[in-house]
């Protein structure tokens, strides 16, 4: 969908491989084909000239600094910040806090969060088919409180259960955390519903966006998530680098998460005073070349358009299921209706691993094992998938070598 | 045969596969070679867990030698399994603890030794070599 005012020029996926210099080598003789976008992006030579050149010409510690670099570099990691904040349309720049990335945000919310408005006795709403980083952290803490995790329960083609979620908030409910998309199968989750149900019984949400960020817009006003987390590295920025979006009235209602310079106001041996968002949550020298790669991103993602990008993303979806699903034997893990460009597959009682392992021979790169999700194996009573998850810079040619490549396994392991 | 005998015997047998392809096809026969595991040696005790396969490990003494049997749940670690038996099982527990196991990193497969591929063999390896010491420690007593 294009919007009339878009200036965004036709999507070219050849003229954007161009930006993409690491695509072009040949692994073991083989043209490299990458299909682990789920668990890292590439970076655009855009994205890589940014962090070069911050080293090159502007580097310095940032924010305390009164000379000409600390304020060219302060003010080249703050407009990375204001670039997430329009990205996400959040309404202040202050609510991004940078962090090294979607676990660090969500063990940011379990510490803080947690330690302060979490008693015995309470619970916390997850999902069946959360990333174990958004399960672990929320463990930890409910543990140490005494509080209770609850699981909304999935069906068999990877969907919430709404009304099973309903059931689960109650009184004693003290915060929701679930994905905006399946790492491990693809779907979209109806967050903007989950937040509604429960904001009316006031309970906070938390949405782990870390599979979403780099495929479809986000407008935090819109829908009204009190804490979300991503991660630049999969929306084709640096690593290390993320971001925790969380509405002014919590992040003002919460204690900071670690303690150390930037984070203070003053410092006395008797008394410290914290200093005010964002730089409350922001304790020591930051990934100052990762803000500023991740802006660059961000200006790299709009430039093409994010409409253009899951557009292009939907159509190789379809593409490999059909194409996939052709194969004798195939069956895909994960049929929502609504799903991102992730297809989790088995073929027939083949090992994940040994699939995986010719694939890579033949040059792919695709992801085996249980994806961090082993509650969601379990539930499908699986050990692990091979999931091939696309982007911006894949296509239907890539698609077509790796069916041949499926079927050429498959005669070698049967 | 001694252990580095079958280890030149396995390097000159791969020898002949410049393909990686034709390497891994090699490695699925193997796999679908490997004599298979008493079913009661395949317990949670003898598991040895990998992140993404299993395999399973069991070591007796037959006499002086001490013997290996093996599976896995992915047939090319299966393959991989059965390559180790066979240069391990049947030798003195002395010899198998100081084996030293190049033939691996010679035929260019030591990347499923590598202990972040978490397939299980690593932790094989290690665990046979450990029974090698402890039946040697045994013997000495």
């Amino acid at each position: 969908m294009i919007t009339e005012q878009s200036s965004i020029a036709p999507f070219d996926v050849l003229e954007i491989r161009k930006d993409f210099p690491i695509l072009e080598q040949e692994v073991y003789g083989k043209p490299l084909v990458y299909f682990d976008n789920a668990a890292s992006s590439q970076k655009p030579i855009q994205v890589i000239d940014a962090i070069s050149n911050y080293y090159l010409t502007t580097h310095s510690n940032i924010h305390r600094g009164v000379h000409f670099l600390s304020q060219k570099a302060t003010q080249a990691y703050e407009d990375g910040r204001e670039k997430m904040r329009a990205f996400i349309n959040a309404e202040k720049t202050h609510e991004i806090i940078f962090t090294k990335g979607t676990t660090d945000a969500i063990n940011l919310v379990a510490h803080s969060f947690g330690r302060s408005h979490l008693n015995a006795g309470d619970e916390v709403v997850i999902s069946t088919m959360e990333h174990h980083s958004n399960i672990v952290p929320w463990q930890m803490i409910c543990e140490e409180k005494g509080a209770k995790l609850r699981v909304i329960p999935i069906n068999d083609a990877g969907e919430l259960l709404m009304e099973e979620y309903k059931k689960l908030l109650n009184a004693k409910t003290k915060l929701v955390a679930v994905n905006h998309v399946s790492n491990a199968l693809g779907t979209i989750n109806p967050v903007k519903e989950i937040i509604a149900l429960a904001h009316s019984h006031d309970i906070p949400v938390l949405i782990d966006g870390a599979q979403a960020a780099p495929h479809m817009q986000l407008d935090m006003q819109e829908l009204d998530c009190d804490f979300y987390a991503l991660s630049s590295h999969k929306m084709y920025g640096p690593t290390g680098v993320g971001i925790l979006y969380g509405k002014e009235k919590w992040l003002e209602a919460i204690p900071p998460y670690q303690g150390g310079g930037e984070m203070i106001k003053t410092v006395t041996f008797e008394k410290t005073t914290y200093n005010e968002l964002p730089h409350k949550f922001e304790a020591g020298t930051p990934n100052i070349a990762g803000g500023i790669g991740l802006g660059a991103a961000i200006d790299y993602l709009n430039n093409i358009g994010l409409e253009n990008i899951a557009a292009h993303e939907h159509e190789l979806l379809t593409y490999a299921t059909e194409k996939l699903l052709a194969i004798e034997g195939i069956r895909i893990i994960g049929t929502a209706q609504e799903k991102a460009s992730v297809v989790s597959f088995l073929q027939g009682d083949t090992h994940p691993y040994d699939t995986g392992t010719l694939l890579d021979k033949m040059g792919f790169a695709l992801r085996t094992g249980h994806h961090c999700t082993e509650p969601l194996m379990n539930r499908f009573g699986i050990s692990g998938t091979l999931r091939a998850s696309f982007a911006v810079y894949n296509t239907k040619g890539e698609i077509d070598s790796m069916i041949k490549a499926v079927e050429r396994a498959k005669a070698m392991l049967s | 045969m001694t252990i580095a005998a079958i280890q030149e015997e396995i390097i000159d047998e791969f020898s002949l596969f410049d393909d990686w392809l034709d390497k891994y096809e090699h490695i699925i026969e193997i796999g679908k070679e490997l004599e298979p595991m008493d079913a009661g040696f395949q317990t949670e005790d003898n598991l040895v867990k990998g992140c993404q396969s299993q395999v399973w490990l069991h070591a007796a003494m037959e006499g002086e030698q001490l013997v290996f049997q093996a599976n896995s749940d992915a047939i090319i670690t299966k393959g991989l399994v059965a390559l180790m038996v066979r240069v391990l099982s049947g030798h003195r527990p002395e010899e198998i603890a100081q084996a030293d196991m190049a033939f691996i990193e010679a035929i260019g497969l030591h990347e499923h030794l590598s202990p972040t591929r978490s397939n299980g063999l690593a932790s094989m390896v290690k665990k046979m070599k450990m029974f090698g010491l402890a039946y040697q420690a045994k013997q000495m007593k």
